[in-house]
């Protein structure tokens, strides 16, 4: 199916919903794994809605992407309270041990690090999110192996 | 055959990053290798974070703990006798007798940990309900004056009196109201309304019902954050569960109120935790801050009143219908009456949920409740509030919890958020994270906000690395008063508060330093 026709049966089966917009976009990451481009013209002819207010729905949230993500994200939490205990190790950690920087995807597609504030884990923090799963007191030690399991798999 | 023996392993995915499902698992199977029967119930946590995966076993003399339980040495605790409650190192006694846990006073909280999340019978047995039942039993206004009486205050920071607000809702004349619940937890160091949704999800269906039919509304919404896909999973489970007991729906249970109740999953974007941003999304728009007023009691989600509340304030109004206004008032000091549910985390031994009266000390939770600091090193710093709160040292630590008397020394009670860092903090750091995490999230309408705080992340670098320091504490002084006056919403206007505090309280860190190193890769 072309992404158009699958977006427009995303859409319809959340028309019903007021203020559907952002609901439809979950779907369509989702479904696709990013909200593509070529989605959004046919976003904004379903919706009634211009392309540039579509656009501007999906760049202002952290949560949308334009290409698809590495088979594993993990997100380093860079809250306060995982900063009290050591979460800006993790993040030089991760450039030493897999040369990445968080927001980048590793050029085989294996892996995506991002940063995130807060997963309500903050009393056993350092926090980190692996594929939706939380994670909670993150050293080192264990960064490199969530890290390495995503690279073999 | 032996009657199974009650197992509790917390489903709480703060539980569950330390390994409480192979926990979980490992016990189904140990107890199989025994020729032991256990029933497993996945209960929410209790909130004493640093003891999970915290296991429970149902005993004539009561729930006896054991934790933190570690999946390989499940076998051992049940060959040792785990399921008969036996002697072993890791076996904490009653729980609810613990120290830590009895000298609460768990009003919202009550469930959490106790019951099954998603047992709708364990609910009623647990006094669920009650409070819905005896609101339609009364009008809407007296529903809303008792919420008023009760002095119950928004607790997602502003403390603004759920009462008056919903009093305006049910004044307005529309047919079309709203109820909408701001589940959008964004700040560092909360973490309470996602174990409520995770660990007694009724009872937020409970509280916003009774709402509903206090306003007249017909429609909810739970705008919860994307980061809590457990709480998610469980709000749409329990919300399933509810429609089919008539709990929700058309005339709930028997009465002439209609209310149907949506999740709606936020985008990443921590603005949408402010409430008028958080209206925005729901209509499907970006997250931009709207100008007040006009206020979303009138004029809310699609131009409707609509009654915007916490998780926690909604969670506690079954509790103050239950019981009377009377008994809550009772709880609390000057007008923050009831309990908050306080948050430790950060660096802290013994990090969870403290809910108690309004009124404890800083100092009694910190040193008391968390038993210092879990690196071992003294407390040098606490941030109280979220991220938008003072950074206070030790010598306030004799400040009591109450809205008004942290607003006196210039800190703000807020959520009941407390993020506790140990001497190696540098408070420069984190007055420029302060400014650096404004500018990602600001929405971006107004100036003070989405200007001002990268010119504070500059500013705040010029400080520590010597240049001009006098001058440019003096210019970051001004953009704050800028900031603090100019900006449209909490977001710009409260940045200033952690930035001013570490300025006050910890005035050597913004001395010249060599240039404080930076995380490479990120703003």
């Amino acid at each position: 199916m072309s992404t158009a026709a699958l977006v427009r049966d995303i859409v319809a089966t959340h028309r019903g919903q007021r203020g559907a917009l952002l609901p439809i976009l979950h779907a369509v990451q989702e479904t696709l794994g990013y909200v593509p481009p070529e989605a959004i013209p046919v976003l904004a002819e379903e919706l009634n809605l211009s392309r540039a207010d579509v656009h501007g729905v999906v760049s202002f949230y952290h949560d949308f992407r334009s290409a698809p993500a590495g088979r594993t994200t993990v997100r380093i939490c860079r809250g306060e309270a995982c900063q009290s205990v050591g979460a800006e190790r993790l993040v030089s950690h991760l450039q030493q041990h897999c040369g990445m920087s968080l927001g980048e995807t590793s050029n085989d597609g294996s892996l995506t690090v991002e940063q995130v504030f807060c997963l309500g884990n903050c009393a056993l923090g350092p926090a980190a999110q692996v594929n939706g799963r939380l994670r909670g007191r993150v050293d080192e030690a264990r960064l490199s192996a969530i890290l390495d399991e995503a690279v073999a798999q | 055959m032996m009657t199974p023996v009650t197992v509790y392993v917390p489903r709480d995915s703060a539980a569950r990053s330390v390994g409480a499902d192979d926990v979980a698992d490992a016990i189904v199977s140990a107890a199989a290798r025994h020729g032991r029967s256990i029933r497993l119930v996945r209960n929410g946590s209790r909130g004493m974070l640093w003891l999970e995966p915290l296991v429970e076993v149902a005993t004539p003399d009561g729930r006896i703990g054991y934790g933190p339980v570690v999946s390989r040495d499940v076998d051992d605790l049940v060959a040792a006798g785990m399921l008969d409650g036996a002697a072993h190192p890791q076996r904490l006694g009653v729980v609810d007798e613990l120290p830590w846990l009895a000298a609460q006073n768990r009003v919202t909280f009550t469930r959490v940990g106790v019951t099954d999340p998603l047992s709708p019978d364990d609910y009623l047995r647990h006094g669920g309900l009650v409070g819905l039942v005896r609101a339609l039993e009364n009008s809407p206004a007296d529903v809303v004056a008792e919420v008023t009486e009760s002095g119950l205050r928004g607790r997602g920071g502003a403390g603004f009196p759920a009462g008056i607000k919903w009093k305006t809702v049910l004044d307005c004349a529309d047919e079309l109201k709203f109820v909408c619940c701001n589940a959008d937890e964004g700040d560092s160091g909360t973490f309470a309304d996602r174990m409520l949704m995770e660990g007694d999800p009724f009872l937020l269906i409970e509280g916003m019902t009774i709402a509903a039919y206090a306003v007249g509304a017909t429609e909810g919404y739970i705008y919860i954050r994307s980061e809590y896909p457990d709480a998610i999973a469980t709000m749409r489970a329990a919300i399933e569960i509810a429609y089919g007991r008539g709990w929700l729906g058309d005339s709930v249970l028997g009465s002439s109120l209609n209310f149907d109740l949506h999740v709606r999953v936020g985008g990443g974007a921590y603005i949408c935790g402010e409430e008028t941003s958080m209206l925005e999304s729901l209509e499907g728009k970006r997250g931009m801050v709207r100008a007040k007023p006009p206020i979303p009691a009138i004029h809310g989600l699609f131009g409707k009143p609509t009654v915007v509340n916490n998780v926690l304030t909604l969670a506690t109004v079954p509790t103050v219908l239950a019981n009377g206004a009377q008994a809550y008032q009772e709880l609390g000091v000057e007008r923050s009456r009831g309990t908050q549910v306080f948050q430790l985390g950060g660096n802290i031994k013994h990090g969870g949920i403290v809910e108690t009266a309004f009124g404890i000390t800083l100092g009694e939770l910190v040193d008391g409740y968390g038993g210092g600091t879990r690196s071992g090193r003294p407390v040098r710093a606490v941030q109280v509030g979220g991220p938008l709160g003072a950074y206070l040292p030790r010598t306030k630590f004799d400040l009591p919890m109450d809205y008004e008397a942290f607003a006196a020394a210039n800190a703000m009670v807020g959520h009941g958020g407390i993020v506790v860092f140990d001497e190696t903090v540098d408070m420069a750091a984190q007055a420029r994270f302060a400014m650096e995490f404004c500018a990602a999230e600001s929405c971006g309408k107004c100036t003070p906000c989405r200007v001002g705080a990268v010119r504070g992340v500059e500013v705040i670098d010029r400080i520590t690395s010597g240049e001009h320091r006098d001058e440019n504490l003096a210019l970051l002084e001004d953009l704050c008063d800028v900031m603090t006056e100019g900006s449209l919403c909490a977001m710009g206007g409260l940045t200033p508060m952690p930035v001013r505090s570490a300025i006050a309280n910890f005035p050597d860190d913004f001395l010249a330093r060599q240039p404080i190193a930076r995380t490479e890769g990120t703003t």
